[in-house]
Parts: structure tokens; C-alpha cells; sequence
């Protein structure tokens, strides 16, 4: 009982972030076609930021607690300007071409960005404690688990209800939804396509921002950390179906659960078992679970 | 159609235009090259530490400034010009980098290396391009026991003696305990720390409990909330951890919160470097090591070498000497003392064979230790180690260690032409404690 | 069209050739062994470019590279086996083999969801071996000498040199290979499957089969190039020759080379390991800076890689017509 609870609670742990994080990718996909292996660089941009402020802030005085605000003006920084700045200059160019090319000019892209930290941050590890000791703990399953964890469940249920109301309930969330079903028919409705994908894209990178923001105080934000959760969120977004957000929930949760299962009960399978998973649904439904509806075009 | 002659070309050309080879070096200088890592989760806690060690040690051998007996100038008189390259990107590429260093840089030495994934790739290598290499820190024991080697040199102990005096201190410190499990990473180095440490408790505490869920998650991983709460959920009373570099303050850091130093007895084989650079955020009551006599656990050793080193070091780096510090400065001095010792017998400045000759079965006094290169045919060093017990110093707000317990070099490492695992599993025949 | 390919043909001689009779002869031990590595990753390039023609690009061939590099370290540590002559076609076979499986079900699939599949099977094995004491986990380990028919060599020099004369002598042949067959009815369909499989079907040939061939052949190259790149550098580890970086390193090498010829990922290989170098040495905390600009660059630029742009000298100098 104890050992189930654990696994529930670290795999929702670990869904969260990667739910946070996916929901960019996928997102973005969903509506520019775009594959943003760049996306991993956002997060690591994300992390640093923030744990670099928690830092600033912590000397400044603010209580360690306080210093959670600094989840948030990372990912918008890093979302707002950076975001912008390479949907700008470099994805606006691809539009339109070949998926894989795509793919292959984010990679190049995520390389630069991941040196340009080094540059930026240096190569020493960055530590952001702070919230982490600050959140009260809480008993469960016999184990004592941290309080920062389990609000980061909390703010990912909430960051995906909010997109859910966003795209269902708002004028602007149907345009968006119009253009992941058939962006030709969109265009020529009248649609400014152009500056959804903007909006989408900087969206979606605040998103990988804030996935890496939050899960900074409870990592050494170190080079090179960004490279793992590329291939995880995409194995998430895959097996959840591209480009659709319930589909980023259920692939995170299979992720997280899958994971902590792993790690708890059969550590040695704990790396693959996630890619297994991942290359029997391409197998079986290479849509995903929950492929997001097709237009017919005849 | 072009084809046949561009590519004819093009390979005549491309490879001319490179056929440029570096110039040789002359004799009043001897280069050599100082890997560690300078980038990445290892590079703050050990990297830079290591650096600053040897690059300290080798400005001091270079003017003459070493305390005595250690300061004659230079290598044999040469001055040493030194080049610190990066460890960090897996062994693959090192052993591509290693290559480069001495076939297109031509070093005459490499002294250095922090991983054991590094050294135990390396050792062939270093064999197959014949060149003077001491391994300054990585710590498995497979690479003197897995072959002989010829120019390569290891000058401190590996890491059976840390896990060895690490069993020892539980038996002499913590009697009572009944049950242990490990979190270690999954290469070399942890997975030999957790074997020798797991040996030496069947010896040495029989009647303790191995636990049957021991974690092993990927070095650099990062994030060990999922393994800390499978540790929690373990029934065993103390948790054995070899974790070093950027994993083991991410694993403190959030081990904290969870109240795990709290419920459980904790003992890190390399905590040393962590109790400076987290200070008060390091738990009290850990049991710590540093691979031997180096960084904390010596702060307080009074000898003319020791306190020129920390005082040294603090005055230009503004923090005291953590363990690789040590290390590297360890493996810097050796080199030169078997220079200086070649070049005496020889008459002049000696050949690489020479160096060799006269660093086999050498022993000399270290910043902090006395070093004796005793196993693996004169080319494994061992030294004394330490436990003690983490405990902030609330007075002149530092942190500090509590019942440090020295273990002599013969009690935790085998003696020559015995395998370590074979000679803990025999229960130690003929150690000295 | 047989002139052509009887011409280029002459032209990877002359050129295989000539870097051959250089390397011996007047090339520094150090470049050898970069053209060494270069060379054997270039073997698995070409594998990418026979898929590339088609239009697919692999996200997973590390998992080729991968097996071949691990089946000559395997071979070796578990059975003594150094021999190049069972190693190497043993690496190969061994890639097809896993290739020839995995066909049946990533032949289905095209573009992004092809490249996404190789991805994920790629990084299956690399779980199994990061997890696997038996099989080195993290830190892989050393690889055998090599022997030549039984005879190995202690002298690194003369190693060398072997090592760098047999992957020029094999560079040069699948080289060759590769060029006829992709100059041959069955490889000419794969520019036809790229441009448009419906028709290809219509004309009777079935398009899967035919990615199936090119996919089991590029499979058993790579293998080749991981199997002679473990011998090379006489290390394997999961990190630099299984995880998704190196699948990633491969398409950036065929991107960097173009899909001109079968010479430009040999060419293509060379630039990147002397840049690598170079970078390392200069600049070592912007290597990657540097790989991704120039993929950026290639890609909105250049799209013909290294290759156009040699071709285009050439042919300015009016070197022949």
C-alpha cells in the first residue's frame, strides 16, 4: 500500500514537469507543424534563469519562500524575448518546409543555445534550494515527501486546465483550434495565420520555460541538462498522439508512472522502458493515443 | 563530367594542406597536459578545485617556491609548461582527445584525470602510445588490476580503501547497525564502491543485512527524488553513497527536505568537497570521507607542507583546498619528485624511461599524507584514510567534522599481487590496523 | 550513363588512392588517425544518404552504429575474438540483420514518424546498455586488438597504418558499390520513391520492399562504420555511440556533406573531425556552437552541403567539362 502510494505520488511528481513541458512541444506542433528539438533549450534557458534569480533574489533578502516568483518571470523572460527572438529570425523562415528539415535546423538551433548558456551562466552548476526548503512536508504512504513537489502537481493541473479553456472557451483559442484542423481552409477564412503562429510558438516556448523553471530548485542546474527531456517529452508527446494536449497528459502520466514504477520496483529497466513504450505505440497506433482529428481533404 | 578529377583533387589537397606537423620541443621545458573536468556537473565541486591545485603547485614548482625539501625549480630544472584540457564529453571521446594530445600536441606527460569511466578506457591507450600518465583522483581499482602497465601511475589509493575504512568506521563508530543499502552511480566508479563496501561489511560486520533494492541511477542524472523515496521506503538503517561532482549536492539538496539525513545514517565515501561549498546547507551528523587524508578532514594536520598549502591556496583562490585540490597537487609533486630524482641518477636531464624507473615503489612526503607507491609493481599508490562526522561550527560559522578517525594505508588496501575483491572476500588477510 | 559511373568510379581510385599514398608517406600520425575516424563514420553517412535519396532521414541510426561498434567489442571481450575479418562482416551482419527485422515495421512509416521510430528503437538499446553491467553500462569498455589474419601488432605506428590503409580499401570499395548500385534500375527507384511512391507502385515495383532493401543496406553500413570506429578508437561506450546525439551527429555529417556523391560524406566526415579537433583545442566551450551554426547555415544556405560547393569549384576552374 505504502509502495503503491509512493509511485503514485513520485509519478505524478514527475508527469507534472513533463506534462508542462510536452504541452509546449506539443502545442506547437499542433499548430506550426514544427517538431522544436529547440524546445529543450528553452527549458534549460528556463531552469538557469530562474535558478540564477533565486539566487539574486535570496541575497537580496526576500524570504525563501518569496523567492518562488522567480519561477515565473523565468519563463516569461525566457518565453517573451528569447521565444520571439528565434520565431523571428528563424522559424518564420521555415515555415512550410520539410518536416525534417525543420526537425534538423531546431537541432542546430538547440545546439547554439546550449553553448550560448555556457557563455552566459558559465559551466559551474547552479543550486536554488530555497522553495524546496521553505514548502512545509507532508506524510504520505509512510515516507515524507516535499510540499514543493506536490504544488507542482497542483500548477500543472492548473496550466492545463487553462490551455483546455483557453483553446474551447475563447474567440482566439477556435482560431488556433481552426488552423491545427486545416490551416488552408484558414487562411482562406481570413485567419491571420501568421501571427497565431507567433503567438503559439512564444507561447509554447514559455511553456518549456516554465517546465524548466519549476523543476529547477529540485535539480543542479548543470550543461547539458536540457538533452535528456528533449527525447522525453517528445516520447511523451508521441505516445500521447502529436500535436494533442489531452494527448500530452496521458503520455506524461504513462511516463511518470511508467518511471517511478521502475525506478522503485525494477531499477534496471528504468531508462528504455519509456522508449519501449514509446516505439510499441508508433507501432500499433503511430497516430498516437490520442491523435488529434484529421481533416478529410478530398 | 568533373567527378574523377575533383575527387582526386580534393583528396591530394585537403590532406597536403594539413600535412603541416607541430614543431618539436625543446629540452628546457617540459609540456605536459592537465585533464580534469572544466565543464559540466563535475566541474565546480572537482574540476576547478583540481585545476587550481595543480595549477598552484606547478607556479610554485616553477619558481622555486615549494616548501623544502621540494623547492628546487622546475622538472629536473625544466621549466613546466602546462595545458588544462577538459575531461568532461564520455571516455570515447577522451581517449580521441588523449590521442591528440600526444600525437598531435606532443606533450611529454598527462597528469590528471577525475573519473574512473576516464582512467579505466584510458589505461590501454596510454600503454599502446607509450607515455608517461599519472592518474591523478578516478579511483577504480580495474585499471592496474585488469592488466599490466608499463607508464601509468596512480597516486592515491583506489577505491577499495575508501570503502574498506567506510565499513571499518560503521563497526568502530555505529556497532549496532543492522541493515544498509546504497545509492550509487551506474558506472565504474560506484559500481566498485558499492561492491568493496558490501564485501567489507560481510566481513567485517557479519550479522548486518544487505538490503535487496540498491539503487543505481545514471551518473549526471540529476534528479533522485523517485530513488530517495525508494531509500525512505527501505527498511535498512544506514544508506552507503560514493556519489561525487554536481550528483552528490543535487542528492543532498534534495535528500534534505525529504528528511532522509534525518532518518537514516548517511555515509558519502567523497562528501569532502560537498561540506565547503554547501557550508551550513550541508546536514550535521553525516558521516563523511574524502578519499583519504585531503580537504576537511585535514584542516586541522599541522605540518610545514599542510599549512603552506591551505594557506596558499585560500589566499588565491579564497576558499580552503577540497580534496581534488590535494589530488592533483599529490600527483604534480610526485611527477616532479621523480624527475628530480631521475635527473640525480642520471646526471642530466633524464629520458621518459628513466622517469619511470625512478617513480616505481617511490615514496615521499605529500601536502597531507605520506604517499607509497606499493602496488601493481611499484606504479599504485597508497596512503592512510579518514572518516568523521559532519558538524556545522557555529563559531566561526565554517563547517566542520567531529570524530575523524585516521585508518593506516596497510588496513584498507590490499597488499601487492592481491586482487582487492579476492582479498576482502578472504576477510582481509594481512591488514595492519 | 555507363561512362558517367565508369568515370566516377576513376575518380574515387585516383582519390582513395592518393589520400592512401599520402597517409603513408607524408601525413602526420595525428591526421591519420582523425582520417581514420572520419573515414569510419563516413561509412555510416553513406548508409544515411542511400535512406536520404529516398527522402527519409533516421533519427535512430545510432542504434545501428551502435550495434556494430558493441558486436566487434562484445566479440572480443567475450570470445577473444580480435580478428577484422570476423569482426567487421560480424558487425555488419549483425546490423542487417536487426535492420532487416525492424524493416517490416519502420518501412511503413514516412518523414517525421520514420524518424521518430528509429529514435525510439535507438534509445531502447541504449537504456538496455546504460543499465547492463554485463555489457559495460555507462562506461563501455576497451576493445581488443585487432588481428589481420591472426596477425596483431604491438607497435602503434604500424597499427595505425593498417587500420587507416583498410578503411580506405574499404572506404574505396563501398564506395564503388554504393555508386553502382545507386546508378542500377533498383536504386534509381529511389529517387523515384522519394519524388512519388504512388507511381512507382504503378510501374509494378512495390515502394516498401524497396525502402526495406535501402534500409537493411544502410543498416549493415553503419553497423560496418560503428564496428570499424570501435576498432579505431579502441573504446566503445553508450554515450558517444548509442544515445540520440550520435544518431544526430550522423545526419549532421550528411547534411554537412550533400547529397551529391557517394565522395562527399568521406569529405564531409574529414571537415567535421578536423573541426571538432580544432574547436577542442581553441574554443572548447563552443563546439557546439559551431556544429549548430553551420547545420543552420547548410540548411538555409547551402542545401547541397560541401559537396555543391566543391563541384561548383571545380567546375569554375573549367577542369575538365
Amino acid at each position: 500500500m505504502n509502495l503503491l502510494l509512493t509511485i503514485l505520488v513520485e509519478g505524478l511528481g514527475y508527469a507534472s514537469y513533463l506534462f508542462i513541458v510536452s504541452l509546449g512541444l506539443t502545442v506547437i506542433f499542433g499548430v506550426l507543424k514544427i517538431l522544436n528539438v529547440a524546445h529543450g533549450a528553452f527549458y534549460a534557458w528556463g531552469a538557469y534563469l530562474c535558478a540564477f534569480l533565486i539566487g539574486e533574489f535570496s541575497t537580496m533578502g526576500v524570504s525563501d519562500l518569496g523567492t518562488m516568483v522567480a519561477i515565473p518571470i523565468a519563463a516569461l523572460i525566457v518565453g517573451l524575448i528569447l521565444g520571439s527572438a528565434i520565431e523571428r529570425t528563424i522559424i518564420k523562415n521555415l515555415y512550410g518546409r520539410d518536416e525534417v528539415l525543420i526537425v534538423l535546423a531546431t537541432f542546430g538551433l538547440f545546439l547554439v543555445l546550449e553553448d550560448v548558456i555556457l557563455l552566459v551562466f558559465g559551466v559551474d552548476p547552479y543550486f536554488a534550494y530555497q522553495p524546496t526548503y521553505a514548502m512545509p512536508g507532508v506524510q504520505i504512504g509512510g515516507i515524507h515527501q516535499d510540499g514543493y513537489k506536490l504544488s507542482m502537481i497542483v500548477v500543472s493541473l492548473v496550466i492545463g486546465l487553462i490551455s483546455w479553456a483557453v483553446l474551447n472557451r475563447t474567440h482566439w483559442g477556435k482560431l488556433v483550434t481552426a488552423i491545427i484542423y486545416d490551416s488552408e481552409l484558414a487562411v482562406a477564412m481570413g485567419i491571420n495565420v501568421p501571427r497565431v503562429f507567433y503567438t503559439v510558438f512564444v507561447a509554447g516556448a514559455v511553456l518549456g520555460a516554465l517546465g524548466g523553471a519549476y523543476i529547477a530548485p529540485t535539480i543542479s542546474v548543470a550543461p547539458g541538462f536540457g538533452v535528456e527531456v528533449i527525447v522525453l517529452s517528445f516520447a511523451v508527446v508521441v505516445i500521447g498522439g502529436l500535436g494533442s494536449i489531452p494527448g500530452a497528459a496521458i503520455g506524461a502520466l504513462l511516463v511518470g508512472m511508467l518511471r517511478a514504477y521502475a525506478v522503485l520496483q525494477w531499477p534496471e529497466i528504468e531508462l528504455f522502458v519509456v522508449y519501449a513504450v514509446m516505439a510499441a505505440v508508433l507501432i500499433f497506433r503511430p497516430e498516437g493515443l490520442f491523435a488529434p482529428a484529421k481533416a478529410r481533404k478530398i | 563530367m568533373t567527378n574523377r578529377t575533383m575527387i582526386g583533387a580534393i583528396g591530394v589537397s585537403v590532406a597536403a594542406a594539413l600535412a603541416a606537423a607541430a614543431p618539436a620541443l625543446a629540452k628546457d621545458a617540459v609540456s605536459i597536459a592537465v585533464p580534469a573536468f572544466l565543464s559540466g556537473p563535475a566541474a565546480g565541486p572537482f574540476g576547478v578545485p583540481a585545476r587550481n591545485g595543480a595549477e598552484m603547485v606547478i607556479d610554485a614548482i616553477n619558481a622555486g617556491k615549494l616548501p623544502a625539501p621540494y623547492d628546487s625549480k622546475g622538472f629536473a630544472g625544466a621549466t613546466v609548461n602546462v595545458e588544462f584540457v577538459d575531461e568532461s564529453g564520455g571516455n570515447t571521446k577522451q581517449v580521441a582527445e588523449y590521442r591528440n594530445l600526444i600525437q598531435k600536441r606532443n606533450v611529454d606527460a598527462v597528469i590528471g584525470y577525475i573519473s574512473s569511466g576516464s582512467c579505466a578506457a584510458l589505461a590501454p591507450v596510454v600503454e599502446e602510445l607509450k607515455t608517461l600518465t599519472v592518474f591523478a583522483v578516478c579511483g577504480t581499482p580495474r585499471v592496474f588490476e585488469d592488466g599490466e602497465r608499463q607508464y601509468i601511475f596512480r597516486t592515491m589509493s583506489h577505491a577499495t580503501a575508501d570503502n574498506v575504512a567506510a565499513a571499518h568506521y560503521i563497526k568502530d563508530m555505529f556497532p549496532a547497525v543492522k541493515s544498509y543499502t546504497g545509492i550509487n552511480q551506474n558506472y565504474a566508479w560506484g559500481q566498485d564502491s558499492w561492491r568493496d563496501f558490501e564485501l567489507s561489511m560481510k566481513v567485517l560486520m557479519p550479522d548486518a543485512a544487505q538490503s535487496d533494492k540498491v539503487q543505481f541511477p545514471k551518473i549526471f542524472a540529476g534528479q533522485y527524488g523517485s530513488e530517495i523515496s525508494a531509500l525512505s521506503l527501505d527498511a535498512a538503517e544506514l544508506v552507503h553513497s560514493s556519489f561525487w561532482d554536481g550528483d552528490l549536492e543535487g542528492f543532498i539538496f534534495q535528500a534534505t527536505p525529504r528528511g532522509l539525513f534525518k532518518q537514516k545514517k548517511v555515509i558519502l565515501t567523497v562528501g569532502g568537497t560537498a561540506a565547503y561549498r554547501l557550508g551550513k546547507k550541508m546536514p550535521d551528523g553525516v558521516i563523511l570521507g574524502a578519499r583519504g587524508p585531503y580537504g576537511i578532514l585535514v584542516r586541522d594536520r599541522k605540518t610545514a607542507l599542510n599549512e603552506w598549502f591551505i594557506k596558499t591556496y585560500f589566499d588565491r583562490y579564497g576558499t580552503y583546498p577540497s580534496g581534488p585540490a590535494y589530488q592533483y597537487a599529490q600527483a604534480v609533486l610526485a611527477t616532479k619528485i621523480a624527475y628530480d630524482k631521475a635527473a640525480a641518477a642520471a646526471g642530466g636531464f633524464p629520458t621518459q624511461d628513466q622517469v619511470i624507473a625512478s617513480f616505481k615503489g617511490m615514496e615521499f612526503e605529500s601536502f597531507s599524507t605520506t604517499v607509497k607507491l606499493a602496488l601493481a609493481g611499484g606504479h599504485q599508490a597508497i596512503t592512510e584514510n579518514v572518516y568523521g562526522i559532519t558538524k556545522w561550527n557555529a563559531d566561526d560559522a565554517e563547517p566542520g567534522v567531529t570524530d575523524v578517525k585516521f585508518y593506516p594505508a596497510e588496513c584498507v588496501m590490499p597488499p601487492d599481487g592481491v586482487n582487492s575483491v579476492d582479498w576482502i572476500t578472504k576477510g582481509m588477510p594481512g591488514a595492519k590496523c | 550513363m555507363a561512362l558517367t559511373s565508369d568515370r566516377t568510379t576513376l575518380g574515387l581510385t585516383v582519390g582513395f588512392v592518393a589520400v592512401a599514398l599520402l597517409g603513408v608517406f607524408v601525413l602526420p600520425d595525428w591526421l591519420l588517425n582523425q582520417i581514420l575516424v572520419a573515414f569510419s563514420r563516413a561509412l555510416a553517412v553513406v548508409g544515411l544518404l542511400v535512406l536520404w535519396r529516398t527522402g527519409l532521414v533516421s533519427f535512430g541510426h545510432a542504434l545501428y552504429f551502435g550495434l556494430g561498434a558493441y558486436t566487434v567489442a562484445l566479440l572480443g571481450r567475450n570470445y577473444g575474438i580480435g580478428e577484422v575479418l570476423v569482426t567487421l562482416p560480424a558487425a555488419t551482419l549483425a546490423s542487417a540483420l536487426v535492420g532487416f527485422l525492424l524493416g517490416f515495421i519502420v518501412r511503413r512509416y514516412r518523414e517525421i514518424f520514420f524518424a521518430m521510430l528509429n529514435l525510439a528503437f535507438s534509445m531502447v538499446l541504449f537504456g538496455i546498455l546504460v543499465k547492463t553491467e554485463a555489457l559495460g553500462s555507462t562506461d563501455g569498455f576497451n576493445v581488443e586488438q585487432p588481428t589481420l589474419l591472426g596477425i596483431g601488432t604491438d607497435d602503434a605506428a604500424v597499427k595505425l597504418t593498417a587500420l587507416f590503409l583498410g578503411v580506405c580499401a574499404i572506404g574505396w570499395l563501398t564506395a564503388v558499390l554504393v555508386h553502382r548500385y545507386l546508378g542500377s534500375i533498383l536504386g534509381s527507384l529511389t529517387t523515384a520513391v522519394r519524388d512519388n511512391e504512388i507511381r512507382v507502385e504503378y510501374l509494378g515495383y512495390s515502394a516498401a520492399e524497396a525502402i526495406h532493401g535501402k534500409y537493411v543496406m544502410s543498416a549493415a553500413l553503419t553497423g560496418l562504420g560503428g564496428g570499424f570506429m570501435a576498432i579505431s578508437l579502441g573504446q566503445v561506450d553508450p554515450e558517444s555511440m548509442v544515445n540520440w546525439t550520435v544518431s544526430g551527429e550522423l545526419v549532421f555529417v550528411t547534411i554537412l556533406s550533400g547529397p551529391g556523391s557517394v565522395a562527399a560524406p568521406f569529405i564531409g566526415s574529414l571537415i567535421f573531425e578536423l573541426l571538432r579537433t580544432y574547436a577542442f583545442e581553441l574554443v572548447p566551450y563552443a563546439w557546439q556552437l559551431i556544429v549548430g551554426g553551420t547545420l543552420l547555415l547548410i540548411i538555409f544556405f547551402l542545401p547541397g552541403g560541401v559537396w555543391s560547393v566543391l563541384s561548383r569549384l571545380a567546375g569554375r576552374r573549367g577542369v575538365e567539362p
